[in-house]
C-alpha cells in the first residue's frame, strides 16, 4: 500500500514539474502582454498624460471617442482599405497559385521568386516604393507619367496614394496567400480532376465544381487573415503617405499612435485601442467558427 | 490541364511565369543596382537606367551616416539575436511542458497563450509603453527584444508543442529507464528530433524582429538606439538634410539582404512553419 501511494506521489510531483517548464514563458507573457492588457482598461477610464499623474474620469474618453470624427473617419477608411486590399491580394494570389501548381521544371524557382517580397519588412518595402514613386528620381513615376497614367506625384493625391499603397501591399504579400492556396490545391486528390475530365468537364467547370468548393475553408482562412492584418495597417501609411494628404489616409492604429505618442493623450489612446480590439475580437471569433467547421 | 503534352502551352507558361517573376524582383534589383551607382547618377532626375560605372561610394557614405551604419546594423542584430535566443529557450521549455506533462489548469493556460495570438500588439501599444517605462526598459534594445519575444511566443509554443506531440512517448520512457531526468530527456532525446520545428521558430523570430517597425519607432527614442528600419525612415525623410537616394538604396539593400539569404537557405522550414501556423 505505502509503495503504491509513494509512486502516486512521485507521479504527481513529476507532473507539477510542468509548471516549471512553462513558467518562464508565462513570466514574459504576463509582464508584457497580460499586464498591459489589464492596464489598458484602467487607462481608458482615466485622463492619462505622459508626464504628471493620471486622474479617473469614468467613461469620458468613450464619450469623446463617439464624437471624434477623425477616429470614425480613420475607422471607415481602415475598413475600406481592408475591403479593397483583400480581393486585390486574393485574385492575383489565386492566379499565381494556379500558375505554380505545376510539375514542370523551374516551378520551384518561380514559387520562390513570387514569395520573396513576403520576407522583406513592410517598413522597408514601403520605403522602397516611396523611392520608386518619387517624382524626381523614381523610375515607376517616370514610367507611369510617360504612359499617361499619372500627372502629379502619386503619393500627393488621396486616390492615387491609396492605389499606390495597395499595389505595394499586393506585391509584398501576394506570395503568402499564393502559398496558402497552393497547399490547399495540392491536397485535392488528382482522381477528382481525372474523373471530371473523363466526363468531359471543361477547365473552368473543374475550377468551379471541384477546386472552389474544396478550397472553401482555405479561402475563408486566407480572407480572414487578410482582413485582420489590414485592419492593423500602420507601417505602409505612416511611411508612404504620412496619413495625408489632408488626413485622408489615416488608419485606426495610426490615429491611436498619434493620440498616444504625438499628443500624449494615453488614456484616450487606450480607449480607442479597446474599440479596435473589440472589432478584431469579432473578426477572430469568425475565424474560430470557420476553423471549427473545418475540423468537423 | 496537362502542360507537358502541349509544347505551345509550355512556352506560354514559361513566358508568363518569367514576366511575372521579373515584375516581382524588379523593385529589389533596381534598388540594388542603384546602390552601386555613383551618387550623382543615383540621385539623377530623371533616373538613368544603366550606371556608367559601378561604385561603392553610397556604402561608404552610409558607413558615416548619423551615428554610423555599424551602430544601426549592430542594434538590429542585437535585438534580433536576443529575440531568437529568448524565443528558442522559452518556447522550447513551454512547448515541452505543454506536450509532456499533465497539470491543473493546463488547458486554460494554453488558451491564455493562444489569446495572445488573437490580440494584436498594436492594440496594447499605449499600456505597453507605460509598462516598459516603469521597468526602465523603454528606449532599450533589451526592452524591444522582450516585446518581440512576447508576441512571437504563442506561435512558437504552439509550433513546438505540436512538434513534441509528434514524437512517440516511448522515446521518453526508454530514456527515463536509462536514468535521464526530464530536462535530459528534452535535451538529448526530443530536441534533436524536433529540430526542424525549432529552426522554423527561430527563423520566424529573426525575421519578425529584423523587420519590426512600429514598436521600434515608439519604444526607441535616442537615435543611437535605432534599428535599421527606423534609421532608414529618418534618412528618407531628410532628418539630417537632403535625401541621398543612393545612400537610401544601399541601406535598403543591406536591410533586405539577410532576410533574402536566410529565406533562400531555409525556405523549407519557412514554408512548413507558415503552413502549420496558419492552418492549425
Amino acid at each position: 500500500m505505502s509503495g503504491l501511494s509513494s509512486a502516486g506521489g512521485r507521479k504527481r510531483r513529476r507532473d507539477l514539474v510542468g509548471y516549471l517548464y512553462i513558467a518562464p514563458a508565462f513570466l514574459v507573457v504576463g509582464l508584457f502582454f497580460l499586464c498591459p492588457l489589464g492596464l489598458l482598461i484602467w487607462m481608458a477610464l482615466n485622463d492619462w498624460p505622459l508626464l504628471g499623474s493620471p486622474h479617473f474620469q469614468g467613461a469620458k474618453n468613450f464619450v469623446t471617442l463617439v464624437q471624434d470624427t477623425t477616429f470614425w473617419e480613420s475607422f471607415w477608411f481602415t475598413a475600406k482599405y481592408a475591403l479593397v486590399v483583400t480581393p486585390a491580394i486574393f485574385v492575383p494570389a489565386y492566379g499565381l497559385a494556379l500558375m505554380v501548381n505545376s510539375r514542370l521544371r523551374g516551378t520551384g524557382i518561380f514559387r520562390t521568386i513570387y514569395f520573396l517580397p513576403v520576407v522583406i519588412g513592410l517598413g522597408t518595402a514601403s520605403l522602397l516604393w516611396v523611392w520608386l514613386l518619387n517624382d524626381q528620381v523614381g523610375i515607376l513615376h517616370q514610367a507611369l507619367v510617360h504612359w499617361g497614367f499619372l500627372r502629379e506625384p502619386a503619393l500627393a493625391n488621396g486616390n492615387t496614394a491609396f492605389v499606390a499603397v495597395i499595389v505595394m501591399v499586393v506585391w509584398k504579400t501576394v506570395g503568402f496567400t499564393m502559398i496558402l492556396l497552393l497547399v490547399g490545391m495540392q491536397a485535392i486528390p488528382n482522381d477528382l480532376y481525372e474523373a471530371a475530365r473523363i466526363d468531359g468537364a471543361s477547365w473552368w467547370k473543374q475550377q468551379l465544381r471541384i477546386t472552389f468548393p474544396l478550397l472553401r475553408s482555405t479561402f475563408a482562412l486566407a480572407l480572414i487573415l487578410s482582413v485582420v492584418g489590414s485592419f492593423l495597417a500602420f507601417d505602409q501609411f505612416y511611411i508612404m503617405t504620412g496619413g495625408g494628404p489632408h488626413n485622408s489616409t489615416i488608419t485606426v492604429v495610426y490615429w491611436i499612435y498619434r493620440a498616444s505618442f504625438t499628443y500624449f493623450r494615453l488614456g484616450y489612446g487606450a480607449a480607442m485601442s479597446l474599440v479596435l480590439m473589440a472589432a478584431l475580437t469579432l473578426l477572430s471569433a469568425c475565424q474560430l467558427l470557420i476553423l471549427r467547421q473545418r475540423t468537423d | 490541364m496537362n502542360l507537358a503534352q502541349f509544347p505551345m502551352r509550355r512556352v506560354l507558361w514559361y513566358t508568363a511565369c518569367s514576366i511575372t517573376a521579373l515584375l516581382f524582383v524588379a523593385p529589389i534589383l533596381w534598388s540594388v543596382l542603384t546602390s552601386f551607382k555613383v551618387p550623382a547618377e543615383a540621385n539623377a532626375a530623371p533616373p538613368r537606367l544603366l550606371p556608367s560605372r559601378l561604385s561603392g561610394e553610397n556604402y561608404v557614405a552610409l558607413l558615416g551616416y548619423g551615428d554610423g551604419m555599424p551602430r544601426y546594423l549592430g542594434n538590429s542584430l542585437i535585438v534580433a539575436t536576443l529575440t531568437v535566443i529568448g524565443i528558442v529557450i522559452l518556447s522550447t521549455l513551454a512547448g515541452y511542458g505543454f506536450s509532456r506533462f499533465k497539470f491543473p489548469l493546463k488547458g486554460v493556460l494554453f488558451l491564455v497563450l493562444l489569446v495572445t495570438l488573437m490580440v494584436p500588439f498594436q492594440s496594447i501599444l499605449t499600456p505597453l509603453f507605460l509598462v516598459l517605462h516603469t521597468l526602465n526598459l523603454q528606449n532599450s534594445l533589451l526592452g524591444l527584444a522582450l516585446v518581440n519575444i512576447t508576441f512571437q511566443m504563442p506561435f512558437s509554443v504552439f509550433m513546438l508543442r505540436n512538434s513534441f506531440d509528434g514524437i512517440p512517448r516511448e522515446l521518453d520512457d526508454s530514456a527515463a529507464i536509462d536514468g535521464c531526468n526530464s530536462l535530459q530527456i528534452l535535451w538529448r532525446v526530443l530536441l534533436p528530433v524536433a529540430l526542424p520545428g525549432l529552426i522554423s521558430v527561430a527563423l520566424f523570430a529573426f525575421l519578425a524582429s529584423w523587420n519590426e517597425f512600429l514598436a521600434a519607432l515608439i519604444f526607441l527614442t535616442d537615435s543611437e538606439k535605432f534599428t535599421l528600419p527606423v534609421m532608414l525612415l529618418n534618412a528618407q525623410s531628410g532628418y539630417l538634410g537632403t535625401v541621398d537616394w543612393g545612400l537610401m538604396q544601399a541601406g535598403i539593400t543591406i536591410t533586405v539582404l539577410p532576410c533574402a539569404i536566410l529565406f533562400l537557405l531555409l525556405q523549407r522550414y519557412y514554408v512548413s512553419g507558415l503552413v502549420s501556423g496558419a492552418v492549425k
